[in-house]
């Protein structure tokens, strides 16, 4: 018999841990999309293609800009002291992968606006001269467009990494104590944001290009996913019950159903039968390509919550 | 330079709870939370069962996730005694420091900011123990610095067995249990 009791209550630590809820996990999901969405965009930049007028680099800034200020808000809406958000910006923490996030979040908008004013959407106030004036500078060396291009990639590839750096580095919570998580996050949000342009691009090529892609991404997400539990179950005790939480414990139907089954593998085989042409392209794989996206950070972010160095009782 | 520190005689404390009173008291903690608290822990089959009762709070480590994490610059070391405290004009309430914790020792004050045990720093820059040490009824606790090999506490430690709690989660715990 090994019993354990204390007389602590303190709201939204004990039984078990629960300070992070869905906005945690939603604005981890849209940082991810926006970063994978930064990197395709930027990509195409690279590659010279915003020259062609139904290209998604046109158009994924402005959505990419809207999502993360969603994001954005949802981790607003997080903290506890609201009035202080400012204080995140009156220093930098270089030991603290948040301090890092909150940087690199101020860098991405204007990387994002940059892209965007490449085509100037028609939405935009004529009174925002400058913006006119950018664009045109912009436009008069290709080299300019590919070094937005590359601006892109590289904030898209810091984003999508830090939103796992970001939970990887609390020692405290065992599932969340692998450096592999920002390559997951990374690589999940690079394939739920090619989902989400195969799924409303009116561009043919681009669709079939993304849909490809997508497949090699969800593969790599497998392969990662696959070493993200060996890592675990190799680990010590408390990072091995960590691990069982999503295999066999509370959260293992979410895990195994949505995230595996109906967030990887039905969606690849479905994608991977359409790109040879066994099967028509169906909106159904992208769709849940980007549902097993969100549902594994809500999976990571409440699993690792429970998992812990000491309150294995409450795992069983 | 002092490093505070604290050691709990387990064989002597009893659970009574006058600790997380006192705290309370002299922090005026808010209803409802507590940065200190009694664990209880037992092991074994009857009967041969083993009991230990230990107060318990934030473990004031000398190398802290809590303060590391913390974007804004609000958990910080105490220059006096390596104490870990909260500044909380800085403090956004993003939880980090909560989640970096391996011993759940800190929590959000109503008012929005991270809360924890402060080894009464405000006491002990006037020469006294922290509120929870000095009302001790069976004296189970000792608080002092474990830099001077002639404290009460090092010298408790040399000649005591004792061990930290979860000193493999890395983060160098300065409270110390004698079993």
């Amino acid at each position: 018999m090994n019993e354990f009791t204390t007389t602590r209550s303190n709201h939204l630590v004990d039984p078990v841990m629960h300070i992070y809820g869905w906005e945690i996990a939603v604005y981890l999901f849209l940082g991810g999309l926006v970063a994978g969405m930064m990197i395709v965009s930027g990509y195409f930049l690279y590659r010279g293609r915003e020259k062609e007028d139904t290209c998604s680099c046109l158009y994924l800034p402005t959505l990419g800009i809207i999502l993360l200020s969603i994001g954005m808000f949802a981790l607003f809406l997080d903290l506890d002291y609201k009035v202080h958000v400012w204080r995140m910006y009156t220093t930098f923490q270089i030991a603290s992968p948040m301090s890092w996030g909150a940087w690199i979040l101020i860098l991405v908008y204007p990387a994002l606006i940059l892209n965007m004013i490449i085509r100037l959407p028609w939405y935009l106030p004529t009174k925002l001269k400058f913006l006119f004036t950018w664009s045109e500078k912009l436009n008069s060396n290709p080299n300019y467009v590919k070094a937005v291009g590359i601006i892109n990639m590289v904030l898209g590839i810091m984003l999508g990494v830090y939103t796992g750096i970001l939970l990887s580095s609390f020692g405290a919570r065992p599932l969340w104590n692998s450096a592999i998580l920002g390559l997951l996050f990374l690589v999940s949000g690079l394939s739920t944001a090619s989902a989400l342009v195969h799924l409303i691009t009116k561009n043919k090529e681009e669709s079939i290009t993304l849909a490809k892609a997508d497949n090699g991404f969800l593969m790599a997400e497998l392969v990662i996913l696959f070493l993200f539990i060996i890592g675990l179950l190799s680990s010590t005790q408390v990072h091995i019950n960590a691990a069982d939480i999503i295999l066999s414990g509370a959260y293992a139907p979410a895990f195994w159903v949505f995230v595996v089954g109906l967030g990887i593998v039905i969606p690849l085989i479905i994608q991977s039968l359409a790109v040879r042409h066994k099967i028509k392209h169906t909106p159904v794989a992208p769709i849940m390509v980007i549902a097993g996206g969100l549902v594994l950070r809500f999976v990571i972010v409440y699993a690792g919550q429970l998992s812990h160095w000491t309150k294995k009782a409450f795992l069983e | 330079m002092a490093r505070f520190g604290m050691v709990i005689d387990t064989k002597k404390c009893v659970g009574c709870m006058d600790c997380v009173v006192a705290c309370k008291t002299e922090n005026n903690v808010p209803e409802g939370f507590c940065r200190d608290w009694i664990a209880t822990d037992s092991k074994g089959t009857f009967p041969n069962i083993q009991m230990q009762i230990r107060t318990e709070r934030c473990n004031h480590c000398d190398s802290p996730p809590c303060v590391s994490c913390c974007p804004c610059g609000a958990s910080h070391v105490h220059d006096l005694g390596g104490v870990v405290l909260v500044h909380h004009d800085k403090c956004s309430g993003c939880k980090a420091c909560i989640a970096a914790c391996p011993y759940d020792a800190r929590f959000i004050n109503p008012d929005g900011y991270a809360d924890k045990c402060t080894f009464c720093i405000h006491r002990v820059e006037e020469g006294l123990n922290p509120a929870c040490v000095s009302v001790c009824p069976t004296r189970c606790m000792y608080f002092g610095d474990l830099d001077d090999p002639n404290s009460e506490v090092s010298r408790l430690l040399n000649s005591r067995k004792n061990k930290a709690l979860v000193p493999e989660a890395g983060t160098k715990p300065q409270i110390f249990y004698i079993d």
